[in-house]
Parts: structure tokens; sequence; C-alpha cells
């Protein structure tokens, strides 16, 4: 049996009402899923407690076998986080910026400078390589936090809300990246209100309300359990619908 | 009655508004026991600083204060000494005016007239200006007004008149910084030029009084002899100020006519132009900064070494940090001056600089170990950063620490050459400064960018005072210690106990 990419069980947290309750799921190595959600139902709490970001009041986290609440500095040296704020330092330049996630990450120097400027390159960012990230427009600094959680080769890309505030050409640019990633064995899991985006890429779709999984599989078996021939949109508000 | 919209009395209304709501957030962070006590806080605070202005004024008032010419100097350069504060914090002010941004893009899309936003918010500053150097005076002012009459409180007047003045002559500065070196590095600049004014008349004030008297109390300079006679003859206008003060009710009219007429000038020679330049510095948000290409290839570095140096380059590329550090090197002049006067004439010196030193090194590691531990820009990118947080936290206290010797070294080893014992002694307090200053921060760590930097002292009044008080105290150990006394204990112990309290009330320990 193949080691899950991600493994959740009996995951629940708190603040003041629960957020997240008994919270399952399992991610094979290489699948792009999506987890999709109304406001508030707790995708990026989940995906925080996931990055290690929070810290769950129950359940297990399990990253390509390794138990992330027990051993977490184990658990990120294959994962990557990337939320809808770039992480990114106004007053470093995109390859100091690398550079120093690489550092983090204990990349070998020459290995870390080879694949930042490969990544630079591919995402477009060669021009500005050598500039304050202080000037950057939202798309573009998304671009270096992306190319910040690929320097480092992770196996896991969380991605919450990745593409929010992107324009056409760097949201196609941030899809192709990780589609070519998924190619490559990777898996992705991210969360999206971009319905179309996650019917588009996914190979499978979570549906969470209220801190719970209501449904997932891939689109063609999310249509035949509500039983009609839909775009995800009217699944997912039926689902959401139904749950409430 | 409500004013009409986009009015100078509606706009008014919304400034006002906003800022008392901010302050009272500030203040009581929404608790109302909070408020209560900070005000029981501060009542008290007052009770004790009239109390020691009493012992300042007694003395004088009991000799008879005759407007002579010792008293026209002794007022006109303590009154100096107010007006440098109320400029510097004036010019700090009016660059927010501009720019701040919050709610200004709001307004200067809308149709509404900037020129009255301008207005408002100008007068604002000013009012903000006169109010913080009135509570300052006021002990000095009421307690002259209470044992030698109430003519002293024409003294108020004058703070409203240089506050106007400050204000006026902020806003030329601002302006003319806009048109001679441009939006970009105007605010940078105006931060200098203020951090400038604020320490710089001070510090020149006791590097004259160093270089004639031996000490570093300003006041000896505007009490000698030889300033009085070298002064203007007493029906000067130079003393117009010292004569309002002191009650004279037409210098009075004239300072008020002087520094708010200068308000209205600048206020509607600048208003015109407001619009244009507050947009032209948004506009800098999208600007990009070009640096030389580095042709310097990745390093291998171990995660600690990571860290360090990611702090390092942050802190030399923050333009804020420059100009409040400079303005700490710009304290640490005097010293360094007394120290170079005395050298290997008078051990005497050391009680005056190591003090200064230990206390200097407490300020500055505290705010550098904020921007270190709390000023994160990248937290979730460090959390999730295969590193365990015990190495983050340590990397970020070396990288602190190495600032703060590398800044003390040169003065360290001067004063090694003269005294190696004195030497010794202040790096040791100097390092207890610094060390308790950054475990405070450490404790009282927050998540925030470092834009909030400002806001830093206002987010945790406890570790603020706690940071302060202990400086004070190694400070105070320090100098007790340079005296050759046994009573340095007593501080000491004060420290320890004010760390081992802020430990205590920290959010991480509860």
């Amino acid at each position: 049996m193949t080691i899950p990419a991600l493994a959740i069980a009996g995951l629940a947290k708190s603040f003041d009402r629960p957020v997240v309750a008994d919270f399952d799921l399992t991610i094979r190595a290489g699948e792009f899923y999506a987890l999709l959600g109304p406001n508030g139902a707790g995708k990026t709490t989940i995906l925080r407690m996931v990055a290690g970001l929070l810290q769950p009041d129950a359940g297990s986290i399990s990253i390509f076998g390794v138990d992330a609440r027990r051993d977490p500095v184990a658990a990120k040296r294959v994962t990557a986080w990337v939320s809808d704020e770039p992480m990114v330092y106004d007053r470093l330049t995109p390859l100091e910026y690398l550079e120093f996630v690489a550092g983090l990450w204990q990349i070998d120097a020459r290995t870390a400078e080879a694949k930042a400027n490969e990544l630079i390159d591919w995402l477009g960012l060669g021009p500005h390589a050598n500039e304050l990230c202080g000037g950057f427009s939202k798309g573009m600094l998304q671009k270096v936090a992306l190319a910040g959680a690929l320097v480092h080769e992770p196996q896991l890309i969380i991605l919450d809300e990745p593409l929010t505030g992107l324009d056409a050409g760097s949201a196609r640019q941030v899809k192709d990246v990780l589609l070519g990633k998924v190619r490559e064995g990777v898996t992705v899991i991210m969360t999206t209100h971009i319905l179309e985006v996650a019917e588009r890429m996914a190979e499978r779709i979570g549906v969470i309300n209220q801190g719970k999984l209501i449904a997932e599989g891939t689109l063609a078996e999310l249509r035949t359990r509500i039983g009609k021939e839909s775009s995800l949109e009217d699944i997912f508000l039926d689902l959401v619908a139904d749950a409430a | 009655m409500s004013a009409a919209p986009a009015s100078l009395a509606w706009f008014a209304r919304h400034e006002l508004t906003l800022a008392w709501r901010e302050f009272t957030a500030m203040m009581t962070a929404g608790r109302r026991a909070r408020g209560i006590g900070l005000a029981i806080f501060l009542v008290v605070v007052a009770a004790l600083l009239h109390l020691m202005a009493f012992g300042l004024v007694a003395p004088w008032v009991s000799h008879g204060i005759v407007p002579d010419k010792a008293t026209l100097v002794l007022l006109s350069g303590s009154g100096l000494l107010f007006w440098t504060v109320m400029l510097s914090q004036a010019l700090e002010s009016v660059t927010r005016v501009y720019y701040a941004r919050s709610d200004l893009d709001l307004i200067l899309s809308s149709p509404a007239s900037s020129r009255r936003l301008f207005a408002i918010r100008t007068g604002a500053v000013a009012l903000s200006t006169m109010a913080l150097t009135g509570l300052l005076a006021s002990p000095l002012v009421n307690m002259l007004a209470i044992v030698d009459g109430p003519q002293w409180l024409a003294a108020y007047g004058v703070v409203v008149a240089l506050g106007a003045l400050s204000t006026a002559i902020a806003l030329a500065i601002t302006i003319a910084l806009f048109r001679l070196v441009g939006p970009k590095r105007t605010r940078l600049i105006a931060q200098i030029v203020a951090g400038i004014v604020g320490a710089g008349f001070v510090i020149g004030i006791q590097a004259a009084a160093i270089l004639h008297y031996g000490n570093m109390n300003r006041f000896a300079l505007f009490q000698s002899a030889d300033i009085v006679a070298a002064a203007p003859d007493i029906g000067s206008l130079l003393w117009l100020p010292a004569r309002a003060a002191m009650g004279d009710g037409m210098a009075s009219a004239i300072m008020l006519a002087i520094g708010l007429g200068a308000l209205a000038l600048a206020i509607g020679v600048s208003a015109s132009s407001y619009g244009r330049l507050a947009i032209s510095a948004a506009g800098l948000n999208h600007v990009s900064s070009q640096r030389r290409p580095s042709p310097r290839a990745f390093r291998a570095a171990s995660q600690r070494q990571v860290l360090r140096l990611k702090e390092w380059r942050l802190l030399q590329r923050d333009p804020w940090l420059l100009s409040q550090t400079l303005m700490q090197m710009l304290y640490l002049a005097p010293p360094a001056l007394l120290l170079w006067m005395n050298f290997g004439h008078d051990a005497g010196a050391f009680v005056v600089v190591v003090p200064v030193l230990v206390m200097a090194s407490g300020q500055l590691a505290g705010g550098l170990a904020w921007l270190a531990i709390s000023g994160e820009d990248a937290h979730d990118l460090v959390v999730t950063a295969p590193v365990s947080p015990r190495i983050v936290l340590i990397a970020k206290i070396e990288a602190v620490l190495v600032v703060i010797a590398a800044v003390l070294a040169p003065l360290l080893a001067l004063m090694a050459i003269s005294s190696p014992r004195m030497a010794l002694v202040t790096a040791i307090c100097a390092a207890l400064s610094a060390g308790s200053a950054t475990a405070i921060q450490l404790w009282f760590r927050v998540v925030a960018k470092r834009s909030m930097f400002r806001r830093r002292q206002v987010a945790s009044r406890a570790a603020t005072l706690s940071e302060a008080f202990a400086s004070i105290m190694w400070a105070g150990t320090g100098a007790l210690l340079a005296a050759g006394s046994w009573l340095a204990m007593g501080p000491a112990v004060v420290a320890i106990l004010v760390v081992g309290l802020a430990r205590l009330i920290s959010p991480r320990r509860r």
C-alpha cells in the first residue's frame, strides 16, 4: 500500500466556537485536490493546521507518513505553504528572498541558485530579479511567494486562495506552474472560491461546511451524488444548502 | 444640527470621531477597567511631576522673579528646548498627512475638496503638537502660576503660538523637500531632519556645556554669566516669547498673531498642491526600487546564519530605523565628547558617561528586538520552514545583540584605553540592559508587520514601561558602580525584579 501524501483523522479546532470538528481527509501522492466551502467553513483553519501554523485541539496529521504533530520539522521539510497574502519581505529582492528560503530549507547553495534563476525566468520575474519587492504588484508578489514555495522542491504544496487578486495572465501562469508540478508527481491541495478553477484543475474535490467534510470525489462522482448533470457551482450550492 | 457634507465642520467632526476612537482603543484596548487603571496611573504621574516641578520652581520664586536679562535667557533657552521638540513632532506628523494612506484614497477619489481635508488635518497636527508640549510644560507652568501668580498661565498662549509656528515651518520644510528631492525621498529626509532637530539642539547645548563647564547640565549654559553678558539687550524682540510667558499681554498678542498667522498662511499656500503631492506619494507604492544586480552567488549557510543575515539586511534597509538609530547615535555624542575631554584626567566623567551608554543600549535593543522578533513580515514562511522555533528566536536575538555590540564597541574601546575597569562595568551593564530589553520583547512578542513599529509602544504598555524602567535601573547600577559605590546593588536588584515582574505578567507566561 502506498503512503498517502496527506492523511488527516479526527481533526478538531475551536476558537470561541468549534470551527473544525472530527475532520478526516486522505490525499494520494501526486493528486491535485481542491477544498471548497462557503466563507467561514473552516478551509483555511484546516490548511493552517496542516502547514503547522495552528495547533489542532485533537486529531492527527500525517504528511508522507510523518506525524506532523510529533515531528513538525520533518513534515515541513517536504511541504510548502502559499497563502492569499504573499509572505514576502518588502526590502529584499526576489533573488535575496529565494536565497533566504533555500537557506531555511537547507538546500545546497549551488542547486538553490540554479533553481532560483530557473523559477525567476519561468515566472517572468527576470527583469525584476534585483528590485526590492516593496514596489511589486500583488500578482508579482504572489509569483515571488510561489517561487519561494517551489525553490526547495516540496512534495506537498498547500495553497490557500492563491489566485485572489491576480489578473488573468498571472492567474494562468500560477495555474500552469501548479499543473506542471502535479505532472512531476507533486501533490497539491488548494482552497479556492473560483469554482471554475477547481472544476478544470482538480482531480478530486472536497466540499466542507461548518468544519465537516460533506462531500468528496471527482466531478463526475459529485454529479452522480446529486443526481443531475450540472456545473460545479450548482453542485456546490446544492450540497451546501442540503448540509445547512 | 449636523454640518453640510464635505464642509470644513463635517471633515472636522469626521476626523475628531476617528481620532477619539483610535485614542480610546489605544488607551483601553476595549477594556473599561484598563481605562480606569490608566486614568489613576496618569493622575499619580501628573501629581509626581507637579511635585518635582515645585522643587525646581520654589527656590527660584523665593529669590523673586524679575524680567531681567538672566531670567529672559533662562526662560528663552528652556523654551527653545521645548520648541525643538515641537518642531520635530510637527515635522513627523505633517509628513504623515501626505504619506498616510488609510482613507486618503477614498477622499481623494471623491468630489470633496482636498483643500478642506488638508486644512483640517494640518490643524489637527498643530493641535496635537500644542497639546503634547502643553502637557510636558504643564507641571512647571502650573506650579509657577500657583507659587508666583496666575500671570504665568499666559505661557499656555506661548505654547499655542509656538505650536502653530512649528506646524507652519514643518509644512514649509515638507513642501520644500517635495520640490527639491521628490516624493520618494521626502519622507526619509523629513524623518532624519525631525530626528536631528529634536535631538540636535539638546545635544548641542550639552556639548557646549561640556566644552565650557565639563558637565552635561544643559541649564548650566543658560545660567552662565558669559552667555547672559553676550545676550542681546533687554528690549530685543528675541525675548518676546519669554515676556509673553511671563504674562506680558502685548507680547502674548504679538506671539499669537505671528504663530496663528504663519499657520494660516502656510495652509493657504500649501492647500492647493496637497491633492497632487499626496497622489504622487501614493504612487510610490507602485514604483520599483532597482538595486544594483548582485553578481554574488548564493552562499552556503546554516539556518541561523541565514536568519541573521536576513535580519541585518532588513534593518540596514529600513529608513525609519536608520533615522531612529541616527538619533540614538546623536544622543551618544555628548558622553563621547565628555569622555574625550576628560581623557586621562578625570575619572568622574565616567559617572555621567556609563549610565548614558547603558541606557542607550537598552533603548536601542528594545526597538531592534521588536523589529526582529515581532515585526516578521513573512511570519507564515518562517513558521512553515523546517526550523525549530528555538533556532529562529536564537538567531534573531543574536542579530540584535551583534548590532548593539557593533554600535558600542568603538566607545568601549575608547573607554578601555582610559580605564579598563570602567569599560568592563559599561560592557556588563550595557549587556544586562540590552539583554533585559530583548528578553521583555521576547516575552511580549506578537505577530506584526514591521510597518507597525511606531505603534509598538501603545500595543503593550507593560512591555514599554518595564523595558524603560529596567534600562533606567541598569543605567543607575552602572553610574553607582562607576562611582565605586556598593549602593549599585540597589538598582540592580530593582532591575532584576522589574524583569522578573515583566516575565510574570507577560502573555507568554500566562
